[in-house]
């Protein structure tokens, strides 16, 4: 028996994080993600190849469509290549989004009857999308060979940031999003839509350097995933973004992660009370 | 040595809203902050001012009726909503079972959910391996172990969470009613478990309705009521004090839960009263007024059990002797007397069942109807509420004598 743990239970005081009682849970972020992993591919006859397939049926639309028939340029990579690698760090955000905003709701009869730190929700069901991502990186390399496409050594350091700024864009709209779809369940009808919008405002499919006027640019560039796309794509490419856009992507970034973060555990005492 | 638990204070504000359903509209916010006029929500304490403390290794019985803010305190000590007012200091890891099976998740095995269950209840994964054997034994479904929980009958998922929810092994232990579900005989077992449970040391704190149960595992009982702390102390006490508590506050027919649409009581009296308490003084007879709709063709019978502490003494019901009356589908007065055998004085339950045998229990009324019984002519020696050494019906006998002969 431990004898020295002493703890006061109090109305709410605000607070940001806190760590020690994230990392005293931390088996759970694993056994969360596990259950959801688990459970999307149960009963699937094709498994984790769904991973794989969704965002190359994507591409193969996308080339078909905006690749052939529009002809928009893709800075020197086979359209193919430009528009996969686009989709495929895109995704972590648009499914790791989604899950994460409905996370809460979803998990609502736990919520009500078992205390954790709430966060580990929301985290849990994006590093789902983590795993998807990961499942088709693999056929992202596969293309990568099939086109001999020249791969810069930078590689080792911009591909792990851009998976970093992709999960901090999704958590810090997620965890906000999560919060606020439990009291208004409104925003369970917002989320599928701002993320569409959100697609055509990130350059995923499309180079920033397609829009005439620099202040459109500018505004692209608030997209918390333009860092993300442009990292992802930089050993590819190898041209260096417009740094200016760079600081605003990170910028937008980092409020985003504040702004829901803190939101989240401002209101977390009480989604039992309103779930 | 410094109490375990320290509740101080508590109060506990829920926001009602007369106007939504349930949750909150984005629209409804954004409309009513346009509106000058207040919003129509009311103010509601679940729990008013509570305080006690709890020292390590005792057993807690919380008791209350529905409402009156049980499952809202041990949310808070769960840490799952926080108090409005007032603190907790803990010195003690809580684990708290507020529903069996927490989590479980269809499309998961039985292995997989008790990996995930226990980890919720905040047991590490090491922690479950070591003890997953025993927790599969005594669940008693290892044969299925690897099938998806969704092929599990109820009872099985049951006893499949129960099991994992029985080795946790927190300092303190709160237990939310879960008992209210399963065959008796699991009950029992799980009942078991806790009383070894309570015996090693730990400390429990326990809501339930069972007054036996109760009565079997806590040392000490808080009686609530309305948000409120009214009494605590020896478990017998508060109990005691609980079902007398409850007499005469209610009329029968606030009482009743009503099931299917097959018929409708519309209002019971006993006795000439409508009221929940029942007190006979020498007469052993009672008198029932029902008044009730039926709504289809209905073989209706009204059965009565008389319960003591839990224990059936005695019942009416007449289509055992197989004199059943069929009724139309129209409202009906329906007066009964029925005669109670020779009891001992003291309180007693009714239970109140509306039926027509083997086809529909309709309505029912149960553990809220008190019977006081006092039997005048053996009330000097006979009314010893403390000890029930007699039991519950006075029998009739003779003697006779014949004298024989000399010493």
């Amino acid at each position: 028996m431990q004898k020295d743990i002493e703890y006061v239970i109090e109305p709410t005081e605000k607070k940001f994080l806190n760590f020690a009682v994230l990392w005293q849970y931390r088996e759970l972020f694993y056994f969360f993600t596990w259950r959801d992993i688990k459970i999307k591919y149960k009963q699937t006859a094709l498994g984790f190849l769904w991973a794989i397939l969704q965002p190359l049926l994507m591409m193969t639309i996308f080339t078909l469509f905006f690749g052939r028939a529009l002809n928009i340029p893709s800075q020197n990579l086979p359209y193919p290549v430009y528009v996969f690698s686009g989709l495929l760090i895109w995704n972590i955000f648009s499914t790791g989004l989604n899950n994460a905003a409905n996370s809460m709701v979803n998990n609502a009869s736990i919520i009500k009857k078992i205390y954790f730190p709430r966060l580990i929700v929301p985290v849990s069901s994006i590093l789902v999308a983590l795993f998807d991502f990961l499942m088709a990186l693999i056929l992202f390399i596969g293309i990568l060979i099939f086109y001999q496409q020249p791969v810069s050594w930078t590689i080792f350091f911009y591909w792990p940031m851009a998976i970093l700024f992709s999960i901090i864009a999704t958590l810090g709209l997620g965890s906000w999003l999560a919060a606020l779809n439990v009291k208004y369940r409104d925003f369970r009808y917002v989320i599928p839509f701002l993320i569409q919008v959100l697609f055509f405002l990130t350059p995923v499919i499309y180079p920033i350097s397609l829009l005439k006027y620099p202040l459109l640019q500018y505004a692209l560039a608030t997209s918390p995933m333009y860092i993300a796309v442009e990292f992802f794509r930089l050993p590819l490419t190898g041209t260096l973004p417009n740094m200016d856009f760079v600081w605003i992507s990170l910028a937008s970034n980092v409020i985003f992660l504040l702004i829901g973060v803190i939101y989240f555990r401002r209101t977390e005492d009480f989604f039992a009370d309103f779930a | 040595m410094k109490p375990i638990l320290e509740i101080q204070n508590i109060s506990k504000k829920f926001r009602i809203s007369h106007q939504t359903g349930g949750y909150l509209s984005l629209r409804e916010r954004m409309v009513n902050a346009l509106k000058f006029e207040k919003n129509s929500t009311e103010d509601f304490w679940a729990l008013k001012d509570v305080s006690f403390e709890v020292q390590a290794g005792e057993s807690i019985g919380i008791i209350g009726r529905n409402g009156a803010g049980k499952s809202t305190l041990l949310k808070i000590l769960s840490k799952i909503t926080p108090p409005t007012q007032g603190k907790i200091i803990s010195r003690g890891r809580i684990a708290s079972l507020l529903e069996v099976g927490t989590g479980f998740h269809p499309e998961l095995t039985g292995r997989e959910n008790i990996f995930l269950n226990g980890s919720l209840l905040g047991m590490k994964r090491k922690e479950i391996e070591s003890k997953f054997d025993e927790i599969v034994d005594f669940s008693g479904v290892e044969k299925f172990l690897d099938t998806p929980l969704k092929h599990y009958s109820s009872g099985m998922q049951l006893r499949l969470a129960f099991a994992v929810a029985a080795f946790l092994e927190p300092e303190i232990l709160i237990i939310d009613e879960v008992l209210a579900v399963g065959d008796a005989e699991f009950q029992k077992k799980c009942l078991g478990k806790m009383e070894d449970v309570s015996k090693s040391g730990r400390t429990i704190l326990f809501v339930s309705h069972n007054l036996p149960s109760l009565k079997a595992i806590c040392t000490k009982g808080f009686l609530l009521d309305k948000g409120i702390l009214v009494k605590q102390g020896e478990i017998e006490n508060v109990i005691n004090a609980y079902t007398y508590d409850r007499t005469g506050y209610y009329k029968i027919l606030d009482s009743i839960k009503h099931s299917g649409t097959h018929g409708k009581v519309n209002n019971v009296k006993i006795n000439g009263s409508d009221q929940s308490h029942v007190l006979l003084l020498e007469s052993k007879s009672i008198h029932l007024d029902v008044d009730i709709t039926f709504n289809r063709k209905t073989a209706f019978e009204l059965q009565v059990h008389v319960k003591k502490d839990d224990v059936l003494v005695c019942s009416f019901a007449r289509f055992v002797t197989g004199s059943t009356q069929i009724f139309e589908p129209m409202r009906y007065n329906l007066e009964y007397d029925i005669e109670l055998p020779d009891l001992r004085s003291g309180r007693y339950k009714l239970d109140i069942f509306f039926t027509e045998p083997f086809v529909a229990l309709f309505a029912r009324s149960e553990n809220d109807v008190q019977l006081e019984f006092v039997n005048e002519g053996h009330h000097v020696f006979l009314n010893t509420p403390a000890y029930n050494w007699w039991g519950s019906v006075l029998l009739e006998g003779k003697m006779k004598y014949n004298l024989i002969g000399e010493s």
